[in-house]
């Protein structure tokens, strides 16, 4: 696993507690850790450069508030500048066109058009109430039609019937007129995927977009996508106006760095994200979570947002200061499970803690979901006390005992002991991470919470941070 | 691989050579002047990471030209000459084609990876290269998740004459894997090459599915599956390393296939999975035909990710 960038920041920093604004050589220091992070995170060179640029300008001087280290200084500016770089005019699809509106996707091989295609299908249709068609222009890959028709079927939207051998200019022809005349008022162009050094492919491209006039075209992007990133930016954009981009597979564990080069290269907004294969996994783009991913930090900053809201601050502070000494017992595992309840379920709070998708997806897979979650807390209330603060007591005697106390089976009583075991054990995962300071912060409940501290659009270079922290918990921070 | 080293080597680098380009306009630009400093060395650095090499691998390559050359007089194709060795002692070791070896046959070779990285089209290519060294072979459409997966490796199967066995949408991939090696052993097949849907590597449920794929085949023949093929996209960044490693762990991955390296995306990744994870690369795609799909040649990668003039 990578270092988050506020780890690679301590080691900068450590000697530099106390002092009152950012010189320009801690900033320079500071900000060599920054590029590494980025290019680790597989954001394009040329894009780190004028970021690195853009945020060395902005935290030399910066005032560096008491209660804080200079290296959270300097994590949140990186972080705000990377916000409202991700950010900005996220408007959603512009359809107000004299219909029927055409939505043009396209994009590199494999990139997701055709699910992402379908997606957006499903969501006009079903949220919006549109009368959707789609076509697919995709006559190279083996199938690729039938692919997009098999969709269209699962999600009740027409597909232009498919015509054996017709070329993609003329799909987008016939599809047009038949949108026109049946009184479609979306058509989605589901076209191949090609490379952007593809001379005779990007030409095609042209001559669909030409000939069927979009409102939207969509660039389709992997969010694995490494250091090419730049150049499928470049030449997509080049060559047909983008409205847009998607990014999909953000479901993945890639930290996301080609989200910030699309940003950067097409100017274009990231219209939705894709994070799944079942097609209603997609979802508005988030720039706060990605600015996360990207720093390393999984999404603690929207588990911050929505914990704040939820979590009750006296049960909270005994958790971080007994996460800040790397203890996890069950009572805490009780206590996170009735939080989670709060939360909004399980999946919602473990997606976003970092180290701990594999565990959800074990949950998943396991059968375990929210109203298991009681059940699991019936195991835990059968336990002793003793039992509870030093679990790995449990033995076979003890598992049998406990079972029967809560009515379910020893494999139960196992699955629970495993799952806090996984869970002790990303706990410590968490401890090392960079996302650690700003959990235990939320845990403290600050004032303005870590919401005020780490994201909240763009502040500019004069971050406002809010006042002083509970007692402590600085010492807590520093680790 | 009916194989003329000259004309890869084109088209690889006509591939790379956009790559290779951009590594030469920065290492030219470099050497107006002559001596081997810390701008030249930063300036060599980036390029390797602009190719994908991650920054930790392009800093040890770096170190390495900087401990032979730093403060001596050194020409641009002597640089390059030094990075493009230096990258080409990581890769040689694993570069290692797919045989047909396996006895009792047949050669079973699971294919696997994430979402969109050319599995499929990767199997029909393999398959086409055991068909022209006189082998027969089966094919397992085991996508039996993706809309039309099936229908594509039938299209291909089609295509090049191979049977292609294949169940119901939504049927147990790995129920059909094990169907699909009785069928090959029963026909005397001398290779099975088994498709899979793609996965995420951190979908655990997904990955339990194809350690299950390939504890089934190895009941019905303890030797199966010979090979567990990862399908690395090298338009993937530094994802692909965890690629490499969940699914070398769940699946027991025992070689990679890069593919995609005909557009501008140069697969640096490799050279430091070459180096971490040791394991084989058998082959690159450089596109969408039947016909494309070369030898690993660690050579011509080194020199075409370096920028040495042929
Ligand atoms: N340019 C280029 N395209 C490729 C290469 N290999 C595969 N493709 C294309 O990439 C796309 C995805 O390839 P598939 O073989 O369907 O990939 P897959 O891994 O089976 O995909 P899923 O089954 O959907 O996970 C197709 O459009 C292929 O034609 C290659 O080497 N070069
Ligand atoms: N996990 C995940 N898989 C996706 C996502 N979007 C697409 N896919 C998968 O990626 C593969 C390629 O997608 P497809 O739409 O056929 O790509 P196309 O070649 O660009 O049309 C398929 O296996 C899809 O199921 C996503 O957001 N998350
Ligand atoms: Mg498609
Ligand atoms: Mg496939």
């Amino acid at each position: 696993m990578f270092e988050s960038l506020s780890d690679r920041l301590s080691g900068v920093f450590d000697k530099l507690r106390g002092r009152g604004a950012l010189t320009e050589a801690d900033v320079r220091a500071a900000m060599r850790e920054v590029r590494v992070a980025l290019l680790e995170a597989d954001v394009a060179l040329p894009v780190v450069k004028s970021f690195v640029d853009k945020a060395t300008e902005r935290a030399i001087g910066a005032e560096v508030i008491r209660s804080i280290t200079p290296g959270q200084m300097v994590v949140k500016i990186v972080h705000d500048a990377l916000i409202e770089m991700l950010g900005g005019d996220s408007e959603g699809l512009n359809l107000d066109v004299t219909p029927p509106a055409v939505i043009m996707m396209v994009g590199l091989q494999g990139s997701g058009k055709t699910t992402t295609t379908a997606k957006i299908a499903k969501r006009l249709s079903e949220k919006e109430r549109k009368k959707v068609m789609m076509a697919s222009l995709d006559v190279n890959r083996p199938a690729a039609q039938d692919q997009l028709r098999i969709l269209g079927e699962q999600i009740s939207v027409a597909t232009l019937p498919i015509i054996a051998g017709q070329q993609p200019v003329d799909i987008a022809r016939r599809a047009m007129q038949a949108a026109k005349l049946q009184g479609f008022d979306v058509l989605l162009l589901d076209t191949a995927g090609r490379l952007h050094v593809d001379q005779a492919l990007m030409a095609e491209m042209q001559a669909v977009a030409g000939a069927s006039d979009p409102a939207e075209i969509l660039l389709v992007v992997d969010s694995l996508t490494g250091q090419d990133a730049v150049n499928v930016a470049q030449s997509f954009a080049g060559q047909v106006d983008l409205t847009g981009v998607v990014l999909t597979r953000m479901d993945g564990d890639a930290r996301g760095g080609a989200a910030l080069s699309m940003r950067a290269v097409t100017q274009k907004p990231i219209k939705f994200a894709g994070t799944g294969e079942k097609l209603d996994a997609l979802d508005a783009f988030d720039p706060q979570r990605v600015a996360g991913r990207i720093l390393g930090m999984g999404d603690v900053v929207s588990l911050v947002e929505r914990a704040s809201e939820t979590i009750q601050q006296d049960e909270a502070e005994k958790l971080a200061a007994k996460m800040a000494k790397g203890q996890f017992d069950m009572n805490d595992l009780r206590a996170q499970l009735n939080q989670m309840q709060r939360m909004g379920g399980m999946g919602a709070l473990m997606g976003m803690l970092p180290g701990m998708g594999k565990m959800q997806k074990q949950a998943e897979a396991s059968g375990v979901n929210d109203k298991t979650l009681s059940r699991m807390e019936a195991v835990i209330l059968s336990m002793t006390p003793k039992e509870r603060a030093k679990p790995e007591i449990i033995a076979a005697k003890r598992k049998i005992r406990i079972a029967k106390g809560a009515g379910t089976t020893v494999q139960e009583v196992n699955k629970l002991l495993k799952m806090h075991q996984e869970m002790a054990n990303a706990m410590k995962k968490i401890k090392k991470m960079g996302g650690m300071g700003g959990l235990m912060k939320m845990m403290g409940k600050m004032p303005g919470g870590m919401a005020g501290m780490l994201g909240g659009g763009a502040g500019g270079g004069a971050p406002q941070l809010p006042g002083g922290m509970p007692p402590g918990f600085d010492k807590l921070l520093k680790r | 691989m009916s194989e003329e080293p000259q004309s890869w080597f084109a088209k690889l680098r006509a591939g790379l050579s956009r790559s290779s380009d951009k590594l030469g306009d920065s290492l030219s630009s470099v050497f107006t002047k002559s001596k081997l400093d810390d701008a030249m060395l930063e300036e060599i650095e980036e390029a390797l990471i602009a190719s994908d090499l991650g920054p930790a691998m392009a800093a040890r390559v770096c170190a390495k030209l900087s401990a032979e050359k730093y403060d001596k007089a050194v020409s641009e194709a002597e640089v390059r000459q030094v990075v493009a060795d230096e990258i080409e002692r990581v890769l040689a070791p694993v570069a290692r084609p797919l045989e047909v070896v396996a006895f009792p046959r047949p050669q079973t070779i699971l294919v696997v990876g994430v979402n969109g990285s050319g599995k499929t089209t990767t199997i029909a290519k393999l398959a086409h290269l055991f068909q022209e060294q006189d082998y027969r072979v089966m094919l397992a459409a085991g996508d039996t998740f993706r809309a039309a997966a099936i229908e594509q490796l039938q299209v291909w199967g089609g295509r090049i004459g191979a049977p292609v066995i294949s169940g119901k949408v939504g049927a147990d991939a790995a129920g059909l894997a094990y169907e699909s090696l009785e069928k090959a052993r029963a026909g005397g097949y001398d290779a099975l090459i088994i498709d899979t849907a793609g996965r995420l590597q951190n979908k655990q449920g997904l990955m339990d599915e194809l350690a299950k794929v390939k504890r089934v085949l190895s009941k019905l023949m303890l030797s199966a599956p010979h090979d567990v093929v990862l399908v690395l996209d090298a338009t993937t960044g530094q994802n692909a390393l965890n690629q490499i490693e969940v699914f070398k762990e769940v699946a027991g991955v025992t070689g990679l296939v890069m593919t995609k390296l005909d557009g501008t995306a140069r697969g640096g990744v490799l050279v430091a999975a070459a180096e971490r994870f040791k394991l084989p690369i058998h082959a690159v795609g450089v596109g969408e035909t039947i016909d494309d799909l070369r030898p690993f040649d660690p050579r011509a990668f080194a020199r075409a990710l370096a920028g040495v003039q042929e």
